[in-house]
């Protein structure tokens, strides 16, 4: 059957929320995964213990910037129980720094500025926790201790962590080579057309703001395990990771010179990722190099502490935003200007995650004719900055939706009517900065979250709060996000040193049974059970016949891994791509066994049968045939019944929805309390619901902890990190969040067979600038800065009430 | 420094030698290797190491091995010893309680313990009771679900 088969059926299941599936796709099904994790069965990389484990610990620089004027480590070699000690002077000549996989042009034509990033520290150290040296030992006690007595003279340097101290004059520099600390200046949009409407505007409504820096945070740190297999030359590496393919490739092409079919990269169970472990890091690198010298399998996991200082962060823009609209809020232009921090080194896709995942996203749901937007890159000694769950998406929403809000508040329009007023409703869209959005229904979303959020109630409520001394605030957020990471093409012209397409294999065992080899990888999202579904749906056979293995680039053919809700859209495509082969041959062998032709067999719920009559064979006996061909067409036809196929997107998916927040707040200590948080979100087709409400209840939170409650401090004199551990780091606790109401409306993706479009990173987005808007509802206030503690909560009250005396 | 000790761990009896620094969390993860028993934090936050101690539910990075003379460990690994899920890894699961599985068991021993403490708690107790354990996937909102409806058939 062909692709548009298959979306016909998902379609017709899905597009009515009441009708009931009839095939697992659509189905609330229990997780398959759940039962190893729930006994203890699970497998996470620090759970693997090889033969002969040895150790490592990593020495961190406790400098924010400081040059290293000798390194002794006699007196650490020789501790007890040390096989190996490893500085950046040890590394080999032709073992290169950590790569940055997307390379911007700025805006004078010329490449980023991409100083090495060593995988040990070479000369000086660029943030609190750069990696110096490493310590191999027979237990990890004893690495920690032989690392205290290496020697290291430091010149303590001059440090600069904010982005707007690092572009003064004659700021100290993070690179010599980059003396005034700015990677690249890029910009995106018709200046032009956005100064001539800001010109003739009847409003303008001007934003000055911080996103906050943000830890990932995933409760399982990032861990390694290499080991050096001397019989063949090989290296094995388990490691905490989103992508293991991509992993190996930047691993051995572009650091290690190692054959790339030399090294099998395994990454088991993940305990969470969200953008931090997409990332190659120095500490595996390190591992897999050391492995062969010490001979030993080398383990690494992370300290929390360690995590703090060497995982990349996220977000971290200094940006001013401005919106012109005419005299009825009608949207004219929108200028941004964004000075993003990259931190000391450029992690592996930093440059464009406030570039390419950013500005392409700031006309949000609306028709605004034309953006320009310009960004400024800059170098911190900080850690570095990446991707986190959303990844300039929720940068772009934050300035679309606060702008938008803010707007409304000025002009006095009501908030649903202002976006009401500018919503694109027209498809496909081309929008002023490059996208081209396939199908939406923004209103959808925005009535049925007014609705579930009862907005008519909430002047009642209000009222009733007052009444109890509490401040209510009511804030919208109607994001959009390009998800489905990506169109190899439309990346590589905008800078991507990869292919973002993705892989399946589909082999189906002589009995039928089936196992699912995936490109993509689950860190949590459920893909056992989804990609399951979605198989057994379209091959009539029981959920519990199809297993999926994914995160081993010794058993997959390839895979790009899992970020930017790209799975289900990009991997399940490919998935479905391998599925739709299967059939294909499948049909051959029937009309073999059914003396039919081709074209008469049709497949359907899991028979193959010959059309207009009851004869039929089914699935099962289609595999045994392949696998013992006895009557077989082989003189057309190969045995076996195991097919690969890629899958390349031809557009980005575009999930849209709103987001309400309301808020209650205590003037008198500035307590703010989520009182109801609803998001109606359009994913196109949906195969779990339960996962895809997980995965928003997820996102929100992560969202709710931006604008409420973290937010990643780094002395500006010293450069020390002060939020270095989950006593100063204010991770959302169950006390701090409340229940979410969720649902979902579908216009399904018109470019994918199962009209996906992804649903991990919507909360992220979307929630932060509902958030904000809520607060600043309630306190009659412009802007607060995220996140809006207690404290920030306190204190613009009581300027306000200074302000009203 | 090597001390002795012994107790029981998931039922059985368990007796060896330790450094005295040793961690119980260690010595579970390292010597037992019952690894269903996590680690995410160094400061005692995030409660993923979470097991019962004499039917309580306690931090295992928070505690030394040799503290542990004479107790009743459970595990996740022991929760359920005859196959079957126990209620509240039941309701975990119904309820889409867990995503990455990493901070699971502790959430599912806290919870247990919680049970032994009040058969019949709110949600805002539940969300009290859970104030020590980190979630970074699921927002808490099906945890909560599903810790209320595992006490339920506990009871």
């Amino acid at each position: 059957m062909t692709d548009t088969t298959v979306r016909e059926k998902s379609t017709t299941a899905k597009s009515n929320p009441a009708a009931k599936p009839t095939g697992p796709i659509g189905q609330r099904l229990e997780r398959k995964e759940d039962r190893r994790f729930l006994t203890g069965a699970g497998q996470y990389t620090d759970d693997v213990k090889l033969a002969h484990q040895s150790y490592a610990y990593f020495l961190r620089s406790p400098h924010a910037h400081a040059r290293i004027k000798s390194i002794g480590t006699k007196a650490a070699a020789s501790s007890p129980g040390v096989l190996g000690v490893f500085t950046g002077n040890d590394l080999p000549a032709t073992v290169g720094g950590l790569p940055c996989g997307w390379l911007i042009t700025g805006t004078d034509g010329k490449p980023m500025k991409e100083p090495k990033h060593p995988l040990l520290a070479q000369g000086k150290v660029r943030h609190v926790g750069d990696q110096v040296a490493m310590v191999v030992a027979e237990s990890l006690e004893q690495a920690r201790t032989a690392a205290q007595r290496i020697d290291v003279d430091y010149e303590p340097l001059p440090a600069v962590v904010d982005v707007r101290d690092a572009l003064k004059k004659g700021a100290p520099a993070v690179h010599d080579e980059v003396p005034d600390n700015t990677c690249y200046v890029w910009a995106l949009g018709d200046k032009g057309a956005v100064d001539a409407a800001f010109a003739k505007a009847a409003h303008v409504t001007t934003l000055d703001f911080v996103n906050n820096r943000l830890i990932p945070n995933a409760i399982e740190p990032r861990a390694c395990n290499a080991a050096y297999n001397r019989a063949d030359e090989s290296y094995l590496l388990y490691v905490s990771n989103q992508n293991p393919h991509v992993e190996r490739l930047l691993m051995t092409a572009f650091v290690l010179g190692l054959p790339e079919h030399k090294v099998r990269v395994i990454s088991p169970d993940v305990g969470g990722g969200f953008g931090s472990k997409i990332f190659l890091y120095a500490e595996e690198t390190v591992c897999v190099l050391a492995s062969k010298q010490v001979g030993r399998p080398i383990k690494w996991t992370a300290d929390r502490s360690e995590s703090f200082v060497s995982d990349a962060h996220g977000r971290d823009h200094v940006t001013k935003a401005e919106l012109a609209l005419d005299k009825d809020g009608k949207f004219l232009a929108m200028r941004v200007q964004t000075r993003a921090a990259m931190g000391a080194y450029l992690s592996t896709f930093a440059s464009c995650v406030p570039t390419i995942l950013y500005a392409t996203l700031l006309a949000g749901q609306y028709t605004t004719p034309a953006i320009h937007c310009e960004v400024t890159a800059v170098f911190t000694n900080t850690a570095p900055v990446d991707a986190y769950r959303g990844a300039g998406r929720p940068e772009a929403t934050y300035v679309v939706e606060r702008l938008v809000a803010t707007a409304a508040t000025e002009m006095k329009i009501a908030q649903d009517e202002i976006r009401r007023r500018n919503f694109i409703r027209t498809f496909p869209y081309q929008t002023p900065v490059a996208l081209q959005y396939d199908i939406g229904d923004y209103d959808a979303c925005l009535n049925g979250a007014m609705e579930l959020a009862d907005v008519p109630g909430f002047p009642q409520r209000k009222t009733e709060a007052a009444r109890r001394r509490k401040l209510r605030g009511l804030g919208y957020a109607s994001y959009i996000e390009a998800c489905g990471l990506a169109p190899s093409n439309v990346a590589g012209a905008l800078g991507a040193r990869a292919g973002l397409f993705e892989a399946g294999e589909v082999r189906v065992h002589p009995t039928g049974k089936v196992t699912v080899f995936t490109g993509s990888h689950s860190n949590g999202q459920g893909h056992e059970t989804t990609f399951s579904q979605v198989v057994a749906d379209r091959l009539g056979i029981a959920v519990d016949d199809v297993d999926v293995v994914h995160g081993d680039t010794g058993r997959i053919p390839f895979g790009m891994g899992t970020y930017g809700s790209r799975s289900l859209s990009v991997g399940g495509t490919a998935i479905m791509k391998a599925v739709d082969k299967i059939v294909a041959k499948g049909r051959k062998i029937a009309a073999h066994l059914m003396e039919a032709s081709d074209a008469d067999v049709e497949f359907v719920n899991g028979k193959f049968t010959v059309k207009g009559t009851d004869k039929n064979v089914p699935f099962a006996q289609v595999a045994l045939t392949a696998y013992v061909p006895h009557n077989y067409p082989l003189d057309k036809l190969e045995p076996g019944l195991d097919e690969t196929a890629f899958y390349d997107p031809t557009n980005f998916t575009y999930p849209a929805g709103t987001h309400i927040c309301e808020v209650e707040i205590d003037p008198e200590t500035g307590e703010t309390k989520i009182v109801n948080f609803t998001a109606v979100d359009d994913f196109g087709n949906i195969v779990n619901p339960m996962i895809v409400e997980g995965q928003v209840h997820g996102g929100v939170a992560q969202g709710i902890g931006q604008a409420l409650l973290e937010g990643c401090v780094y002395d500006r004199e010293s450069g020390q990190l002060l939020t270095g551990s989950y006593m100063d780091y204010a991770m959302p606790r169950a006390a701090d969040l409340p229940n979410f109401q969720v649902d979902t409306r579908v216009t399904p993706c018109t470019h994918n067979p199962l009209g996906v479009k992804g649903c991990g990173e919507a909360g992220a987005i979307g929630a932060p600038a509902a958030v904000i808007n809520a607060v600043c509802d309630a306190l009659g206030v412009k802007d607060i800065e995220m996140p809006a503690t207690t404290e920030r909560v306190w204190r613009a009250i009581r300027s306000n009430a200074n302000r009203a005396a | 420094m090597k001390i002795s000790v012994s107790l029981t761990v998931n039922g059985k009896p368990v007796a060896a030698e330790v450094e005295a620094r040793t961690l119980l969390v260690q010595f579970l993860r390292e010597n037992l290797e019952l690894t269903g028993t996590h680690v995410g934090c160094d400061t005692a936050q995030c409660g993923a190491c979470t097991i019962l101690v004499d039917g309580k539910a306690v931090k295992s990075c928070n505690m030394l091995a040799v503290q542990a003379q004479g107790a009743d460990v459970t595990t996740i690994e022991g929760l359920a010893p005859n196959g079957d899920l126990h209620p509240m890894q039941e309701a975990f699961r119904r309820h889409h309680g867990l995503q990455c599985g990493f901070c699971t068991p502790g959430m599912v021993l806290t919870a247990v313990g919680l049970a032994a403490q009040n058969a019949n708690p709110s949600e805002a107790q539940i969300r009290e009771a859970l104030d020590g354990n980190f979630c970074r996937c699921t927002g808490y909102h099906n945890i909560v679900k599903a810790v209320k409806s595992g006490i339920e058939e506990m009871a």
